[in-house]
Order: structure tokens, then sequence, then C-alpha cells
């Protein structure tokens, strides 16, 4: 995510903090390479402006220049600054007190709208709301489709009355069904539509009349250019929208539109869509996203993604099992699965501190089909075999490589690893800390991810 | 380019004054905006053009139009393959436009295998003698390397079926995006050998200057525009045009 602003943000800072003393000469020095990082990374050239001129004026502060740490100081304000640019803490939906939520969402064509409808849905529903969504898209073809199959996929309630409906009256129609079948949230997919087409801006406008929206969400593609600031602005004056969806925030934009449209606007970007499963869809935080530009992590997001996928139940059974050593391939199995459900490696390693500053890591494609191909010799194991893998020897072997479509040494690949990783475990288990050259063994002895550089 | 024309002015080939220096620019704006141009090839038996792009840069919707023109304002029979069989209702959006431009449509259950969807369709079409066959694919970020090996197999698949096929594959670029579609472009590129893009969206207020980058760093040309979502809304992208509408203000 913003790889390009994230490295040259970082070798820049990286050139300040290392300098024991900061002259004026240095900071300015500075202010121009970040200028410039921002400016390619397609920020609007005014915010870029008025965003380096705070900067500058806080690093030159006396507290700054005259600290133990110059270097260190910087970076901090940069972060800081970098948080407020993008909308300070995280700001959250507006829900209703009676009723249902009623959230209107609008955009340009294919900035992904219906898409962020069935994320936001399944978003909510995982916290425990009742979802329904209104299709209200008209004049795409298919597009009421489209929604109704996301929509059930998401588990959400799809309100449509085919095409031939007019958007306003089924959008009151939806309303008042919801009402009727008390759900929590009402979200309302409209068309795509220019930001200068004054027809259909009209409609989106009597659209919110009708339904009297909690919240207006404006979806944004994240590799729009200098052209986002005048689409948010024109949206902001038809609709005056409350939040902004970030949508494909997986490729290699680089963050123009995310770092711009929040100053434009004063409108915080609510959520992140990272990519094409139903899943890729976060809460957006300023602070996170600015650390990991910075190339300092995001502990935080992993940690909630872990609690959300892993169940405390497993998680204390394995933790027994680890300490009596009574921990088989198929907890090994169970645990894989887990880890897997938070979402791709590659994208959990982004949001480790310092990742990004690995070279290697950084070009790396995780290959998923390695723990595909450890999951399938598993599962072509019988029972007693996962048990215990003392029991799998020539034939057994055979037969296992041959049920998984793999190779009698992948199988042994796995049984030695899986033999090591038990023998870390009980020195751990026993209170001893293994030594380095243990963990060199485990680190090259646990099913490793095939590294592929492109 | 720039520097090309501080250059010429010093030398005095172009008058110092306003009007002319933007004469001059306009010209040279639509000079690299001509890169590598070439008509749309419709020569093969049947022709099949491969449509690729980002997700929600119009790939469909050009589909149609450019269905539409072909059979109505040429007189070709048309095939659509739909092979995007990923979205949700991505075959039915095609089989709207199929109906509306009077083409016949190809297409197999959602998740099926786009490979075999665009192979089918060519098949019909040779089989019905038909004179065209587009192939829609599923949008896709550029850089995810498995979706994109995925496009390279689709093409491939395609060759087999028909040697020299695809004869035109056609980018779709959505006219709002930045810098990013240099890098669309040339990973696009690179796993499908694009000959021409469709710069969509036009209608709007974006001008789609990154198509200039495309051309002069990787010879691309922009080979249509679409303006609109009616089906007359598609055109053959005009450099001096479009270079006048650049520095419009």
């Amino acid at each position: 995510m913003f790889d390009q602003l994230s490295d040259r943000l970082q070798a820049t800072l990286s050139e300040v903090r290392s300098r024991g003393k900061l002259s004026e000469g240095d900071v300015d020095a500075a202010m121009r390479e970040i200028r410039l990082a921002l400016l390619e990374a397609d920020v609007n050239f005014k915010v870029v402006k008025s965003f380096t001129a705070t900067l500058k004026e806080r690093c030159l502060g006396a507290d700054v220049l005259g600290s133990l740490d110059p270097g260190q100081q910087v970076v901090k304000i940069v972060n800081e600054e970098l948080t407020g640019l993008m909308g300070g803490t995280g700001s959250e939906l507006a829900m209703a007190s009676s009723g249902p939520t009623v959230i209107l969402m609008a955009g340009l064509q294919g900035s992904g709208k219906t898409t962020a409808c069935a994320k936001l849905a399944r978003h909510l529903a995982q916290a425990n709301k009742d979802v329904a969504l209104a299709a209200c898209d008209v004049y795409r073809p298919a597009a009421v489709d489209q929604l109704v199959t996301v929509g059930e996929r998401a588990g959400a309630h799809v309100y449509q009355q085919g095409t031939d409906a007019d958007p306003v009256e089924i959008a009151g129609w939806a309303l008042d069904r919801a009402k009727e079948e008390r759900r929590d949230v009402l979200i309302v997919d409209t068309a795509g539509r220019l930001h200068i087409d004054q027809e259909l801006m009209e409609e989106l406008a009597k659209i919110r009349k009708r339904v009297k929206p909690h919240d207006v969400l404006l979806v944004v593609d994240a590799m729009t250019g200098q052209d986002a600031v005048g689409v948010a602005e024109s949206f902001a004056a038809a609709a005056e929208f409350d939040g902004v969806v970030m949508t494909k925030l997986d490729g290699d934009a680089r963050g123009g539109a995310a770092l711009s449209v929040k100053a434009v606007t004063g409108k915080p970007i609510l959520f992140a869509s990272t990519g094409e499963k139903l899943e890729a869809f976060d809460r957006f935080h300023p602070d996170r996203m600015a650390s990991r530009i910075l190339g300092m992590g995001d502990v935080l997001s992993l940690i909630e993604k872990a609690e959300l996928q892993i169940d405390e139940k497993q998680a204390l059974d394995l933790e027994q099992k680890l300490k009596s050593n009574q921990f088989t391939l198929e907890d090994m199995l169970q645990q894989m699965r887990q880890v897997r459900k938070m979402g791709p490696i590659s994208g959990l390693l982004g949001m480790l501190p310092g990742m990004g500053a690995m070279k290697q890591l950084k070009n790396a494609d995780i290959d998923e089909g390695e723990l595909d191909r450890v999951e399938a010799i598993i599962l072509s194991m019988t029972p007693e075999e996962r048990a215990n893998p003392a029991l799998i020897k020539g034939s057994r072997r055979k037969r296992i490589a041959n049920g998984s479509g793999t190779k009698v040494q992948h199988v042994n690949q796995l049984v030695k690893q899986f033999d090591q990783m038990r023998k870390m475990m009980r020195h751990m288990a026993s209170g001893k800390m293994p030594d380095a050259q243990q963990l060199a063994q485990m680190t090259g002895g646990a099913p490793r991810p095939k590294v592929r550089r492109r | 380019m720039v520097e090309r024309l501080e250059h010429e002015v010093e030398a005095g080939n172009v008058s110092a004054d306003g009007e002319a220096v933007r004469a001059r620019l306009i010209e040279l704006l639509a000079e690299v905006a001509s890169t590598a141009r070439a008509p749309i090839d419709l020569s093969g038996e049947p022709a099949v053009l491969l449509m690729v792009g980002v997700n929600g840069t119009g790939k469909t919707t050009t589909i149609g139009k450019i269905a539409w023109h072909l059979s109505k304002e040429f007189g070709l029979s048309v095939v659509l393959g739909a092979a995007d069989t990923y979205r949700a209702a991505a075959a039915e959006q095609l089989a709207e436009w199929a109906d509306r431009a009077g083409a016949e449509l190809v297409r197999s259950a959602e998740g099926g295998d786009p490979g075999a969807v665009a192979f089918d369709a060519i098949a019909a079409a040779r089989a019905r003698g038909a004179d065209v066959v587009i192939i829609d694919t599923a949008g896709r970020l550029h850089t995810q390397s498995n979706l994109m090996d995925e496009l390279a197999k689709v093409r491939r698949v395609i060759a087999k079926q028909l040697p020299g096929a695809p004869h035109e594959t056609l980018l779709s670029i959505d006219a709002t995006t930045g810098q990013n579609g240099l890098r669309q472009a040339q990973l696009f590129a690179e796993a499908a050998e694009v000959d021409g893009v469709v710069l969509t969206k036009l209608d709007g207020t974006a001008k789609g200057g990154i198509v200039l980058a495309i051309a002069a760093e990787l010879e691309i040309p922009v080979k249509l525009i679409g303006t609109g979502e009616q089906l007359e809304d598609l055109r053959p992208f005009d450099p001096t045009d479009f270079a006048n509408a650049l520095l419009a203000e």
C-alpha cells in the first residue's frame, strides 16, 4: 500500500535521523524531499503546500532543534501531521438512536459502490446488525442482479424492484420496508454518476431528501489522480457526504486521493477496501495508516484481526496441548487455517514494523500454494497418523503423497519439520528458552512459504 | 517536451508570444499522443478483440459500444464472450449490451473458467461465420500477479484456438486515473501485449493526461475514447482535439 510514497518518506527520514544535530538547512532539504514525494504521489498541490508549511514550522521550533535527538523529533512530527492530514483519530459511522440507520452510498462510475455496499453490509453484519440493501442503480445493466448476488453472499436482505421503477421511489419504498421489518441498517446503493451531470446529481439530492440518511458515504477509487479533489468537492456540494470509502487500496496506488480528500473536504475516510473478497474491508485508522506509510508497522490492526478470527477456546486448548506436549498434526492444521483466515500472508506481513524496509520481503510474493500443499498432505493422513506421525513409514508415505498429489519427499519434509517443532515446544514448555541454534532450525524447519522474487 | 519547446523558442523557430507557443505546444502534445497510431485491426476471420483493464474502468460498457458500432454502422456480425466469470452479474450486464447491440453472447456459469469461455466464443463465431469476436475479462488490479497470470493464460488459449488472435488487445483506462495509469499500462502490457488504450469517462472533468505518458514511454496509442453511457458515446481518438482539450481551461 502506497509503497512508493512510503519508500521515499522513509529514505528522507532515515537521512534526517542519522544526523546528530539538525540545522535549518537540513530541515529545509528534508521538507523539499517530502514535498516532492507527496506531489509524485498525486497529492493535491495545495494540500502539499500547506502540509509542508506546517511541518516546517513545527520542525524549526526550538524544542526540536535543541532537543537531544532532533531526528527522532522530526519523525514524530511527520507522523503526527500525516495522521492529522488523513483525519486524526478514526471516525465512526453515525448510528440512529431508534429505527434503521440509513447509509447512502454515492460515487463516480466504477469506483466500486456496489461491491463496497456488500462489503459494508458484511462488516456490519459481523457486528450483529441486521442489514438490508436497497438497489437504486437502475441505469447500469445488471447492477441490480449484481447487488442481489453479492448482498446475499454478505448475509444481507436485498430490496429491489427491478430497473423500471424510479430510484427515488425505490429508496423510499425500501426505507418503509426496512422500518416494517425492523432492520438495524439500510444501505442504499445508487448509480454511478459524474459529478458534473446535473440531472443525476439532482436525483441524488432527491434520494437524500427522501430517505434522510444518517450517513452519506462517498466511494472514491484510490487510484484517482488530481481530479479526486474536484470530484469530492462537487459531491460535497450536491450530497453533503459525511465520510469516504476508499477502494482498491490493494493496488499500487500512490495514495494521493487518500491523503488529499480529508484536507480538502474536511470529511474523514471511514473505511478502506483492500481486495477482491468480501472480507477485504476495514475501518480506516489514520494514525495506523500514517505509521504504516512511515514503516512503523501496524501491530494494532494485526492484533484486532487475530482477535476477530481466532477462537478463544481453541486457543486455550492449544495452549494446554503445547504444555503437555500433545500437539498433533491435526492441531497444526487448525492453527494454520486460523492464521490464513486473517487474510493473505503478504498483507499481514505489511503490518509488522520494519517489514517494509526489508528488501527481500518487499518484492516477495508469498506463495500461498505452498500452504495449500501442507494442508493437502495433512488431509491425506488418517486420524491415527495425524496424532502420531511416527507411524508414517514407507507405504503410508507413498499413499499420502499420492492422495495429496505431492511427492514422497514433501511428506518426509513435513514430518521432519513437525518433529523439530515438537522438540522445540518441549523445551519451551519446560521453561527453557530455545537457544539460537534451535531457533534457526525452527525457522528453517517450519513449513516455510516459498519466497518468489518478482 | 517542455525542454524541446523552450529550445525552439530560444532558437527563434517559434516566436515568443503566448499564442504561438501555445499552438506549438498543442502540436507537440498531439505528436506525442499519436505515437504508434494504427487503426483497430479487423482483418482476422473472425477478428478477435480482447478487452482488459482494472476494476471499474469501463470494460463491459466499452465492449457494448464497440459491438453496437460494428454491427449497426458497419453491418458486421459480432459475438461477445463473457469471460468475466468472477464478478457477480457481469455476464448479465454484458447480455444486456449484447441485446442492445444486436450481438450474440457466449457465457458460462459464474465462477467458470475464463479461458474456456474465450475458447467457446471463438469456436461459436467460427461456426457461424461471424466477423468479430469481443472477449470481456474480469477487472483486475495490475498488482495481483496471480490474476495477471490468468490473463496471460486466456490470451494463450485464444492464440491456440485461432493462430494470430487476439488481433487487438485493448486496455481500458479511466480518465480520472492519476500517475497510476502508467503502471497499469506497463503491467497489463507485460501480461497481455496491449495494442491500444480505450480512454473512458472523458465526459467528466478529468482529461486523462496520463495517456500521454503511456504513449511516450510505452508506445501504446489511444485508439478510442468513451464519453458517456449511451451506445453512441464512443469515438476514435483524435490527438489534436485531445491536446486542445488538455490545455483548455
